[in-house]
């Protein structure tokens, strides 16, 4: 944990690292009518990193992504790509390319030609062309799929397509709107770990879109997490788990499981808003006893979800609190688990797993 | 076992349909073919006979060929209005957009009767101040009323289907606006414009109505028909004419179907 979680504005708080930086984003808002989509955000984005831009949906990634491709102007603020501020610059001069949410392969072209289309409007001549476009289809695994329609192809594949033909424009920045939100759970692990390959292999920037947080953990070097327009905090995957910046981070990477209030003071000590992840509770017998360093409380189990690998346990604290509490299964059955259904139990865990959060918005508070 | 006698009622009420609407025109295509100058039933003889009387026939030809031009002027009015006007309506939002949307389609439901008239009228009004008079030119005007309306119905309805992803993925690949158009756009639309310019030649073709108040003396072939197939020494000659007219409506209207999938607009008076 060499940086503590920083969050967003405070540009100039951040050292910049030794790489330089690919995107940045200037205080940029974008209102549509009343409705304000992205709200002064304030981002670096450095050269080469995978980046995700995680958060639900109306929350603003998918409008920051498009100001960055030039789809959307701001309303106010700043966009530069590697120093230069394209603001108002429209997307065909702009370095930067897209995989779309729906592929976008122009229907009526073959996958050679979609491929090859950016090549084709920049006048690049046909046999370099032919030869760009068949390295590119090698890159994504397509080799010698140049005639086929993009209809006859299966998700997957149109996946791959829409990815070469983004990338054999050699851009610097790679954009990705939620590129694999419509494939099957297995195909998109897969593509995951694709994608992560292939960026490393063209060390190009890639802005990755998603709502999902096991994808944006999976792959990211750094992410964003965005709620209501706003950024509430950019840090590594681990980071964002283990020291979530607001309540807002640690409900949507995870489980909240947030103490506040009376009960934070009664629970941990002192007051202020905690959040606990799950995996880090122990449940016992009300009746055992919890060392000093650890936090204890006693409640009843309301709901017992059984997951196969895991069980999470909907635990009500005395106090008037829920907690969530996940067990792996190692030596405990499914009808074990779930005849603890009822039952009075104590929860302890080490104060180190108190994560403090603020509100949202503002600082982390240290411990 | 219900749903098998539903099945059973739906298949006789299907073809019931098609019987009613198409009886009458099989006995105008065999009529046709009739070798007698009556319309006697059952035919005794068939022959091509009376086609070659048609062809024949001066007005017969110069009706076909006004016909013809008609549709081919107004489809290509049409075609240039019609796209032009979806696209304006698609691209841009502007104040009364929904208004011009609506008044572009009225048209189509106003009576004929009305069209007529006030063509008419407006074509009187504009042969005093030198405007052209009744002939080709305002029977093209006359149609091209009804024909922007089914090339913009299509074309709108195409570019509604297509999604906003395709044209910015095409500027994300540094296609600029007119590329965008000419390798994008325009082949995701053509089928739409091939399909509504068939409809339009087809309205156009057999249109009366309207036709009957811009022509002035000229004659197309509807009109024509309309003039002689009261006369028993014609009759054969007019079935032979309505043949002529069914097959070049027909091809254009399937072909349409065809080209929009079976569910493009097929509009129609």
């Amino acid at each position: 944990m060499q940086q503590v979680a920083s969050t967003v504005p405070s540009a100039t708080e951040r050292a910049p690292s030794r790489a330089s930086v690919a995107v940045h984003l200037e205080r940029v808002r974008k209102t549509f009518g009343e409705v304000v989509a992205v709200d002064d955000v304030d981002l670096e984005i450095r050269d080469g990193e995978f980046f995700s831009l995680l958060g639900p949906s109306g929350s603003g990634k998918t409008t920051t992504l498009r100001m960055i491709a030039g789809f959307e102007q701001p309303t106010s603020g700043r966009v530069l790509l590697h120093g230069r501020d394209v603001t108002g610059v429209p997307p065909y001069d702009r370095d930067v390319n897209t995989v779309f949410q729906d592929y976008a392969l122009f229907p009526h072209m073959n996958v050679g030609d979609n491929v090859g289309y950016g090549l084709m409007v920049k006048g690049v001549p046909g046999k370099a062309r032919r030869e760009r476009v068949a390295e590119a289809l090698r890159m994504v695994r397509l080799d010698g799929f140049e005639r086929r329609k993009p209809n006859q192809l299966s998700g997957g594949q149109r996946q791959r397509v829409a990815l070469a033909r983004a990338l054999i424009n050699r851009p610097r920045v790679l954009l990705l709107d939620e590129p694999l939100g419509a494939l099957d759970l297995k195909l998109r692990e897969e593509m995951q770990i694709e994608l992560k390959a292939i960026q490393e292999r063209v060390g190009i920037t890639f802005i990755y879109v998603t709502h999902d947080q096991v994808e944006a953990l999976t792959m990211s070097d750094r992410l964003a997490v965005f709620n209501q327009g706003r950024v509430e905090q950019v840090a590594s995957p681990a980071d964002v788990y283990e020291r979530p910046a607001t309540a807002f981070v640690a409900g949507f990477v995870g489980t909240s499981n947030l103490i506040s209030g009376d009960s934070a003071e009664r629970i941990v000590g002192r007051r202020g808003i905690f959040t606990v992840r799950p995996e880090k509770i122990r449940l016992s017998e009300p009746g055992d006893a919890a060392h000093e360093e650890e936090c204890t409380a006693l409640g009843t189990v309301r709901g017992v979800a059984y997951q196969g690998s895991d069980t999470r346990y909907f635990v009500d604290l005395d106090g008037g609190l829920e907690l969530v509490v996940t067990r792996q299964n190692l030596a405990t059955s499914s009808m074990e688990a779930l005849a603890l259904k009822g039952k009075a139990v104590r929860l302890t865990w080490d104060r180190r797993h108190n994560l403090p959060v603020t509100k949202g918005g503002e600082g982390t508070e240290e411990e | 076992m219900g749903a098998h006698a539903g099945r059973i009622v739906l298949r006789l009420a299907a073809g019931g349909v098609l019987v009613f609407l198409y009886i009458p025109l099989a006995i105008i295509v065999l009529y046709a073919f009739n070798d007698a100058k009556s319309q006697s039933w059952p035919i005794e003889a068939f022959s091509l006979r009376w086609f070659g009387v048609a062809l024949g026939n001066a007005k017969v030809r110069d009706a076909f060929l006004l016909s013809f031009q008609a549709a081919l002027g107004a489809t290509t009015i049409a075609l240039l209005l019609g796209s032009a006007a979806a696209f304006a309506v698609h691209r841009f939002r502007f104040f009364g957009r929904d208004t011009i949307s609506f008044l572009v389609v009225l048209p189509l439901a106003l009576p004929g009767i009305v069209t007529g008239m006030a063509l008419n009228s407006a074509i009187n009004f504009g042969i005093e101040r030198g405007g052209p008079s009744f002939g080709l030119i305002t029977i093209i005007v006359g149609h091209a009323t009804f024909c922007i309306v089914v090339v913009y119905n299509n074309v709108i309805a195409r570019l509604r289907r297509i999604p906003r992803s395709m044209e910015e993925a095409s500027m994300d690949l540094g296609a600029d606006s007119w590329q965008t158009f000419r390798y994008v756009t325009l082949p995701a639309i053509a089928t739409a414009l091939v399909a509504g310019g068939l409809l339009a030649f087809a309205l156009s073709w057999d249109e009366i109505i309207v036709t009957t108040f811009t022509a002035g003396t000229d004659e197309t072939l509807p009109v024509w028909i309309f003039s002689n197939f009261r006369l028993p020494n014609f009759r054969p000659v007019v079935n032979v004419v309505a043949l002529f007219l069914i097959l070049l409506s027909a091809i254009p209207v399937y072909a349409a179907a065809r080209l929009t999938g079976g569910s493009g607009q097929v509009g129609t008076r």
